[in-house]
């Protein structure tokens, strides 16, 4: 068995709480020494889950939480987003999501469209279940400078 | 954490400048969507909105600035987003946005 650091927050369902979770993920990313870019990309990656979450569990009556665990490992960060609102059709969602296309018309655009989309192309690895709530998984590795052929990001350096 | 929205006023007649400083989030963005809105909804207005203090902004501010996007579009009104820091502006390149939203980060790209 690996052996890993596990932390677990649990903040009410609330967008308040969104930027609570999102310090927290950047000091622990920090802790382990991820790049600038990298806290970045997990800063927004995170709080995308989250906002998800808030707004799920907030459809539900009772308040509800969101529980967040990091498990912090030596090559990577295993971040857990989960709430207990009802489940959701995956297979639509994962059809919707996607960059803005040029043929597009505007009038499409769904305003909420784009959280999935943003934690996939941020992330290393994405995994979603809803069996009982919604539980997104998401890793991201540290590289120590190396560059990877797949890497999703788009340099703005100018 | 917050986001605070600073209304410029009308500058030269039908030009509106927005200027914000701080984060976009899922909890900021109802309070910037209520500000921005009205505005992109007078007939020809131009509002250009300032983002050269904004430090973080994630899908929920981009929500905000497709619902002005459409509204320009019914109000004959334009919406200018400027000084955008590097992080966020990847933002709109990821997503393709850049290439709909009218994007001036040639002011300063700032840290």
């Amino acid at each position: 068995m690996e052996s890993f650091d596990f932390i677990e927050m649990k903040v009410p369902a609330k967008a308040e709480y969104v930027g609570v979770v999102r310090l927290s993920t950047s000091g622990i990313a920090n802790r382990m020494g991820f790049s600038y870019e990298e806290i970045e990309d997990l800063k927004v990656a995170i709080s995308e889950a989250m906002s998800n979450a808030t707004t799920h569990a907030y459809d539900e009556k009772d308040g509800g939480e969101v529980t967040v665990g990091f498990g912090l490992y030596p090559d990577r960060l295993e971040v857990m987003v989960a709430d207990r609102g009802g489940s959701f059709d995956l297979n639509k969602i994962k059809a919707d999501i996607g960059p803005y296309q040029n043929n597009q018309s505007i009038e499409d655009l769904r305003e909420g469209g784009f959280g999935l989309f943003l934690i996939e192309a941020l992330m290393d690895k994405v995994e979603i279940k809803n069996d009982y709530g919604v539980i997104v998984l998401m890793t991201k590795y540290l590289r120590e400078n190396e560059v990877d052929i797949n890497d999703d990001q788009i340099s703005t350096t100018q | 954490m917050d986001l605070n929205i600073n209304i410029l006023g009308n500058v030269e007649g039908t030009k509106q400048i927005l200027k914000l400083t701080g984060e976009i989030d899922a909890y900021t963005a109802p309070k910037l969507k209520e500000a921005l809105l009205p505005l992109v909804k007078k007939d020809g207005e131009l509002v250009i909105v300032d983002l050269e203090n904004v430090s973080y902004m994630d899908s929920t501010g981009l929500g905000v600035f497709i619902s002005a996007l459409k509204a320009t579009k019914e109000h004959n009104s334009e919406l200018r987003l400027v000084s955008l820091q590097d992080r966020v502006e990847r933002l709109f390149e990821i997503t393709g946005l850049n290439s709909i939203i009218n994007i001036d980060s040639t002011v300063q790209g700032g840290n």
